[in-house]
């Protein structure tokens, strides 16, 4: 076998393993939301489609396939059929460049876990980020219609807005990390540390309040998300600039808008929570948290097995059982010696993306709506002097330190 | 380095089709995107000549005719704007004469 | 044949093809969208010369910043389709041959040139690093006048587009 074709089938590999992930991710993540939103509101959420609701995606998934997708009279065509594709693909992009672990090996062979290794990984979210503005702005004027373009330019403008803050949010990363990389590779490893403290107490998050405040309200205004959400609103624009697509479009765009959530998520955990690096020290006492994964999957099927024989559907009997055997096996898998040392990284990863991905949905279910000239204001006069002033004092800082 | 001199027949090209459009096209705001697609080649030029002669110069002159070209584009579009709003109209042979 | 050869002839062809577009499509929002695809390429071929920085500076500014100011110009003052009147036709018959001239001399020109003496310096390591240390340090004065520049934009832009109240 030559080097080629080993590249080659470890990067066919690393693709598919990504992009199945980031596809359930997204498509469960629809399910959770509306659990969590539905639990915070006190009512139960999807309950009967399948056990706990859990079959709900696959069947908004079924349902996007086979309802009838018509093409409103006098829409430009080649735009109209291209604008969901384009928030798609964009949105399911960003994935490749992020550092889902460290240097492994496996089978012999050493392994980046990310699907792209770059030196300006942090500058490429940051275009397709700019690039996924088209999405928005072009499904809105296609579709031949005054309330979804008045809704497209809104969004437009808001997307436009807080990029800038977002952006300079991560200058302030940047500085203070020791060789100055803009890969968020090397972001993560400059939060490693030395091995007898936490881990956690290195990363960016303490020193970069500042900018972790601004960069996460940003993030949730640049995905469109409550409470940011007013060109996309029921109440406010019809659809905003969804409104004249049916059932597959719309399911693209409904996907596009979580994957970014993903994205936000993982950029908020690489850039301010160290990443695929533990909160634990480094030290032998603290070895029992490499055990933490197959704990969890344990414990979780171990419940989950009683709970799904005990369960009122006939379906849930059965399904919810092998569930939690998958949950053990899987749990069983991560204590093995090979395995152990190559799940670390992804799994402290996954816990933080799966945090912040909480947090986006809790702020969804919890606070009203901004209207739109608020939440211009609070762009352009609030959060973009505080990145700027961000950026003034931790340069000043940085420059005092090496001074010293 | 046989790439970077693709580059530069590739950004001849480049400007030639945006002189085209320049001179050709009748909205304003298409001639407007000529010229972008001019500045464009010339970029590219820049960038392969920088690569030929390893000089990092070409590269930071990019940078300006970057910045340049985003001032240039947003009080273009400000003109713009006000001359579509006064004329009713973007096709340039409406636009010529300072009579109304 | 290389890898970069085959991708450069890739990215050209969009290049050149979007390039087209933008002059042969009536709509200002096609010519826009052709101009986005010709700039993406282009930030392709800045990766391959190496210029990394430049080139995701292209997509995050010029694609991602300016010509979103296009597109939303575009959809505000509902530019429509091009009429076709005697003047244009007449441009487009007498144009076309001398735009092609110019295409011909000028890439003639361009491929007969002998480059300057190589010089001395380092190659493509670090490129950022060291495109972003001669922008501080030898051409700091022209960087700092063009942020100067941007707020003179700014200010023009707000007097020029605020109606009166």
């Amino acid at each position: 076998m030559s080097d080629f074709t080993v590249w080659l089938i470890i990067a066919v590999a690393k693709v598919i393993v990504v992009m199945v992930v980031l596809l359930t991710v997204v498509a469960y993540l629809s399910w959770f939301e509306r659990k969590i939103v539905a639990h915070i509101q006190s009512r139960w959420g999807p309950e009967r489609v399948g056990p706990h609701g859990l079959i709900q995606p696959l069947a908004d998934g079924a349902k996007f396939l086979f309802k009838e997708d018509p093409t409103p009279e006098g829409v430009d065509r080649f735009v109209y059929f291209f604008a969901p594709f384009l928030a798609l693909s964009l949105a399911m992009t960003t994935i490749a460049v992020m550092p889902l672990g460290p240097q492994v090996r496996i089978f012999g062979h050493d392994i980046w876990l990310s699907v792209v290794e770059s030196d300006l990984s942090l500058l490429v979210v940051f275009a397709i980020t700019a690039l996924s503005v088209y999405g928005v702005a072009l499904a809105g004027w296609a579709s031949n219609n005054k309330y979804s373009l008045l809704g497209g330019l809104r969004s437009t403008a808001q997307m436009l807005s807080y990029e800038l803050s977002l952006t300079m949010s991560v200058v302030g990363i940047v500085l203070m990390t020791n060789p100055n990389t803009l890969s968020l590779r090397g972001i993560v490893e400059a939060q490693r540390g030395t091995a007898t403290l936490p881990g956690a107490s290195h990363w960016f998050v303490f020193p970069q309040i500042l900018g972790f405040v601004c960069f996460f309200i940003s993030a949730v205004a640049e995905t469109n998300r409550s409470p940011f959400d007013l060109a996309e609103g029921e109440q406010e624009l019809v659809g905003g600039f969804h409104t004249e697509y049916a059932s597959f479009k719309f399911a693209m765009f409904f996907m596009a808008e979580y994957a970014a959530m993903v994205t936000a998520s993982f950029m908020i955990s690489v850039l301010f929570f160290g990443g695929y690096l533990s909160p634990f020290p480094e030290t032998q006492a603290f070895h029992w948290t490499f055990y933490l994964p197959a704990a969890m999957a344990l414990i979780g099927g171990v419940l989950l097995v009683p709970h799904g024989l005990r369960y009122h559907t006939a379906l849930g009997r059965v399904l919810l059982p092998v569930m939690g055997l998958a949950l053990i096996g899987v749990g069983i898998v991560c204590a093995l010696s090979g395995v152990i040392g190559i799940i670390q990284g992804p799994f402290w990863l996954a816990a933080k993306v799966f945090v912040v991905l909480f947090i986006y949905v809790w702020l969804r279910s919890t606070l009203p709506r901004i209207r739109y000239d608020q939440l211009m204001a609070f762009g352009w006069k609030f959060l973009l002097p505080v990145s700027l002033a961000n950026v003034v004092a931790t340069s000043l800082l940085v420059a005092l330190r090496m001074n010293r | 380095m046989p790439l970077a001199s693709y580059a530069v027949v590739l950004s001849a090209i480049l400007f030639g089709l945006g002189a085209l459009g320049f001179v050709f096209k009748r909205n304003i705001i298409t001639i407007f995107m000529s010229i972008e697609l001019m500045l464009n080649a010339v970029n590219l030029s820049f960038v392969a000549f920088s690569r030929m002669r390893h000089l990092l110069e070409g590269q930071v002159f990019v940078f300006f005719v970057i910045v340049v070209a985003s001032a240039e584009a947003a009080v273009g579009m400000a003109i713009i704007m006000q001359v579509a709003r006064n004329r009713q109209s973007l096709n340039i042979e409406r636009i010529d004469l300072l009579k109304l | 044949m290389t890898v970069e050869l085959i991708l450069f002839l890739l990215l050209a062809v969009v290049a050149v093809g979007g390039a087209i577009n933008l002059i042969a499509q009536t709509h200002p929002i096609h010519s826009a969208l052709s101009l986005i695809v010709v700039m993406v390429a282009l930030a392709g071929i800045y990766l391959l010369l190496g210029a990394e920085l430049l080139a995701m500076v292209q997509i995050i500014v010029y694609a991602g910043a300016i010509m979103v100011l296009f597109v939303f110009i575009i959809m505000l003052l509902n530019a429509g389709k091009e009429e076709r009147t005697a003047i244009s036709r007449a441009a487009t018959y007498l144009g076309v041959p001398c735009g092609v001239l110019l295409t011909a001399v000028l890439g003639w020109r361009m491929a007969m040139s002998q480059p300057g003496p190589l010089a001395p310096g380092a190659d493509t390591e670090g490129m950022s690093r060291e495109l972003s240390t001669l922008l501080f340090t030898r051409y700091v004065f022209p960087f700092e006048l063009t942020s100067i520049l941007i707020l003179v934009a700014i200010l023009g832009v707000v007097v020029l587009a605020k109606r009166e109240m």
